[in-house]
């Protein structure tokens, strides 16, 4: 790895925030309140720094929910994997923020999370809303505390494509990465 | 007369103010990552408050973020509102604050306008 690369870049300002470890709540809050301190100081307008922290949280929180040990309705768990994840906030060349997240996944969830992802990639903004609107109306929240809107109000809020990768470590487990540009 | 439900905000979670006189109130940030267990106090109050409500009943909510999980909870709280409001027992209003220039609160509360028939007020602060 170069390192004088990655401090040149963060030098540049090019990565603002990486972490790579165990999503807990406590280091949810720091983040946040790191982030709030960053928006402050940074010039950006209300409006970009409220779309970069919702899109933010929601991120943070789906590698959180989703992270490690997975429990079916059950309560079984179906996935002993690691429970590591990786996040960054970074600037694009095109000098927009970009959040990344990465973390492992059992291989039996990538085929509806690749199909959920991509008919959302899909849609116009008038679908997205749509789309939204009726899963809030109706769905219930789980366990875990999400009502699989998360996805659905990054692609909302962000007004791009979300990004997105697997990558195979072993026959269960898969690293799936999230790299959302907001403009 | 029921009591007071007044929660503190913490870095994740609003301050709440439920008074038995009618006047509710959610303000700040609501990005708890479990919000069910957040809400669930809420939903006990308007519960009981229902049975003996004051005759006029004001929501305000001046959030400055909320996530997606405390957006289904959100729902059901003004739902419960509706319900209070359907049965005669007292007129319920919400007002819905939005900073200057954040259009995705403002269409946030849009989006609950449009799923909840009650009467809402935005107001630009």
């Amino acid at each position: 790895m170069d390192i004088f690369k990655y401090y040149s870049e963060l030098e540049q300002g090019r990565i603002i925030l990486s972490f790579k470890g165990k999503i807990s709540e406590e280091f949810l809050s720091s983040v946040y309140q790191t982030m709030e301190n960053h928006f402050e100081e940074g010039a950006e307008d209300v409006r970009l720094k409220k779309k970069i922290y919702y899109i933010l949280i929601e991120c943070l929180q789906n590698v959180f929910h989703h992270t490690g040990n997975l429990n079916d309705e059950n309560g079984k768990s179906d996935f002993e994997g690691n429970d590591n994840a990786i996040f960054m906030i970074s600037k694009s060349l095109a000098d927009n923020y970009v959040i990344t997240t990465g973390n492992f996944i059992p291989e039996k969830k990538i085929s509806a999370l690749k199909d959920r992802i991509d008919s959302i990639n899909k849609m116009s903004k008038e679908e997205l809303k749509a789309l939204y609107l009726d899963q809030l109306n109706s769905t219930e929240l789980s366990e875990k505390g999400g009502a699989g809107l998360g996805i659905i109000d990054i692609a909302r809020k962000s007004g791009s494509k979300l990004n997105y990768s697997f990558h195979s470590v072993n026959p269960e487990t898969s690293f799936f990465t999230l790299s959302i540009e907001i403009k | 007369m029921i009591d007071n439900l007044i929660i503190e905000s913490t870095v994740k979670t609003p301050e709440v103010k439920l008074n038995s006189n009618g006047f509710l109130e959610i303000s700040g940030k609501s990005i708890p990552e479990n919000s069910i267990a957040f809400y669930q106090p809420l939903y006990a109050w308007l519960d009981n408050y229902a049975t003996n409500p004051a005759a006029k009943t004001e929501l305000k909510i001046s959030l400055e973020y909320f996530n997606t999980s405390s957006s289904k909870c959100l729902l059901d709280v003004l739902r419960k509102l509706d319900v209070l409001n359907k049965s005669g027992k007292s007129s319920v209003s919400v007002t819905w604050y939005y900073e200057d220039g954040d259009d995705d609160m403002l269409e946030a509360g849009d989006d609950y306008k449009s799923l909840v028939p009650l009467p809402f007020s935005f107001m630009k602060v």
